[in-house]
């Protein structure tokens, strides 16, 4: 455990030595803020003092982001051979992609940590439903570790990051998207399946304030599986 | 700490990468690791080193198993990869902190140990510089650095000397015989005057199996097996000393030399020698010896002859 923080923590300084972060951050709250508050169908047009607005926008943000975030993580590892360097330490497969992921998890918290004023804003303006926040911020941190296991599986499938963004961004469309609209053409069981597999879903129930066993099952079944994946991806390269 | 390693084999596909190697290092001994490229040095020193593993065999390091008890074997091990990966994004101190810590250090020993190895290696000067600034001979030394920086008892080092400068292989020389007195080192190298001047003994492998293991000396007297001496006479006749030559019992053959005329080189039969033989001969005809020199093996002849 101490070995994943150690990597986790030496990830978190890579990623604002170079700017990576920093440009992370701005687009994210660029993007969230402008929908959120200026344009758009946005919480003045509701009307209600609500963060739906911001979640629904940071709900594809996030997703947008996530595989920029993921792509370099184990590719760049193996395209220099630093891996090697890692792997001969006392540091298994798994400790290293725990602790990138946990690294990139710490990154999503801090970039939702600076969306707090949203919050205090609308609180200040009307009644807000205070559960419904915090669920819909869990929410946005579950999908988020999904989509960061999802990365870092594909990161671990190739020594380029173009491709590996690329990866991450094709297999994660499917849960964004394409599963809902399977599900919503088809009946019977594939339609069911597809539903089943949709983030959309899932990820509504929560933000709406209702945490389901179902759906924490789900997201962290894909985030186990990501990483499973991942390692054993890994794993076999250097076997 | 002694490395034993036994029948090891690794396949790559249907390639024998390495093949049924057995070989020990005893504690303090410094090994180099001779041979040709793809002949298996590098994925054995990997499997030592615990990064791939083994297709069949045992590595035993001291009264650890490699691949059982994985994590005490890198915590003894110093390992130097071929090709040095660096992160070239992080500062050269930064970087042998994040090695330091990763090795399980105690935290307030770290900075004891960075500063003696930035000491050690010679990275005074360049330790608040990043990584991708410095030349290829300091990257080597931060490579070096990273390998010592937990006081490992064996050190796996690959090709350590690649890329530097005369100056720079001589103070790594230098530097690994200093340390070599109390650590077990195993290195590899295709300059053939290096393992020589660094080695105690020297291992050469050939597709992926031991064709030589020895002291340089050994090595090159097993290969050779004769005396051969070369020998320049005055006022003599060519043809006559060849007859003359010819006529002592321990001698195989005499070869009269293109450049010189007075020049001939003389091989002695198996286990014979036959200086005294020659000089006697010389002087009884009244010929005068000017130069009687022994031509030795050299280890490049013994690596090509092996490895052909």
């Amino acid at each position: 455990m101490k070995l994943v923080w150690i990597i986790a923590r030496q990830e978190l300084r890579m990623q604002f030595d170079s700017l990576m972060a920093y440009i992370l951050l701005v687009l994210f709250l660029g993007f969230s803020g402008i929908f959120t508050w200026l344009y758009g169908s946005d919480i003045f047009i509701y009307g209600q003092a609500s963060l739906q607005v911001f979640f629904s926008i940071a709900y594809i943000t996030l997703f947008l982001l996530i595989p920029a975030l993921t792509m370099k993580s184990v590719a760049e590892e193996m395209r220099t051979g630093t891996i090697e360097m890692l792997l001969t330490k006392p540091v298994s497969c798994w400790q290293v992609l725990l602790g990138k992921y946990l690294s990139i998890i710490l990154l999503i918290v801090f970039a939702l940590l600076l969306t707090l004023p949203y919050y205090i804003s609308v609180a200040s303006l009307g009644n807000v439903d205070h559960g419904a926040v915090i669920c819909g911020y869990l929410g946005l941190l579950f999908m988020s570790s999904a989509y960061i296991g999802i990365g870092l599986f594909a990161s671990s499938l190739t020594n380029n990051q173009i491709i590996s963004f690329l990866l991450a961004f094709a297999i994660s469309i499917f849960f964004h998207i394409i599963f809902g609209i399977i599900g919503h053409q088809f009946g019977g069981i594939v339609g069911q399946m597809a539903i089943g597999l949709d983030m959309d879903s899932h990820f509504e129930s929560i933000a709406r304030g209702v945490i389901d066993t179902k759906d924490i099952i789900y997201f962290a079944s894909l985030t186990f599986a990501g990483l499973f994946l991942a390692e054993r991806s890994l794993a076999s390269k250097i076997a | 700490m002694d490395i034993v390693i036994k029948n090891l084999t690794k396949l790559y596909g249907a390639q024998r990468a390495v093949d049924n190697l057995s070989f020990e290092v005893k504690t303090g001994e410094i090994l180099g690791f001779l041979g040709p490229n793809g002949a298996g040095k590098t994925t054995t020193m990997k499997t030592i080193a615990g990064y791939i593993k083994p297709t069949e065999g045992t590595i035993r390091v001291g009264r650890y198993n490699v691949e059982t008890d994985a994590d005490k074997v890198k915590q003894v091990i110093g390992y130097l990869p071929e090709h040095n990966p660096l992160y070239s994004d992080m500062y050269v101190v930064d970087y042998l902190r994040y090695m330091a810590q990763l090795q399980l250090l105690r935290a307030d020993k770290i900075n004891d140990r960075i500063y003696e190895m930035v000491n050690v290696c010679g990275l005074e000067g360049e330790k608040h510089k990043r990584i991708s600034e410095l030349s290829k001979g300091y990257r080597q030394r931060v490579g070096l650095a990273q390998a010592l920086i937990h006081d490992p008892q064996v050190l796996i080092l690959d090709e350590p000397t690649t890329g530097l400068d005369p100056n720079q292989i001589i103070e790594i020389r230098q530097l690994i015989r200093k340390i070599g007195h109390e650590k077990t080192i195993i290195l590899s190298s295709h300059i053939l005057a290096e393992v020589e001047a660094t080695c105690d003994r020297i291992l050469i492998i050939n597709k992926g199996r031991i064709v030589a293991d020895g002291t340089s000396d050994q090595l090159r007297k097993a290969s050779s097996g004769c005396e051969c001496v070369k020998i320049t006479v005055e006022n003599a006749d060519r043809n006559d000393v060849v007859r003359v030559m010819q006529n002592i019992d321990t001698v195989e053959l005499i070869d009269t030399m293109k450049d010189n005329p007075d020049s001939f080189e003389i091989q002695s039969k198996e286990g014979e020698s036959s200086r005294r033989a020659i000089f006697n001969a010389c002087v009884e005809n009244g010929w005068v010896l000017t130069e009687m020199t022994p031509i030795e093996t050299k280890l490049e002849d013994v690596f090509r002859e092996l490895t052909k």
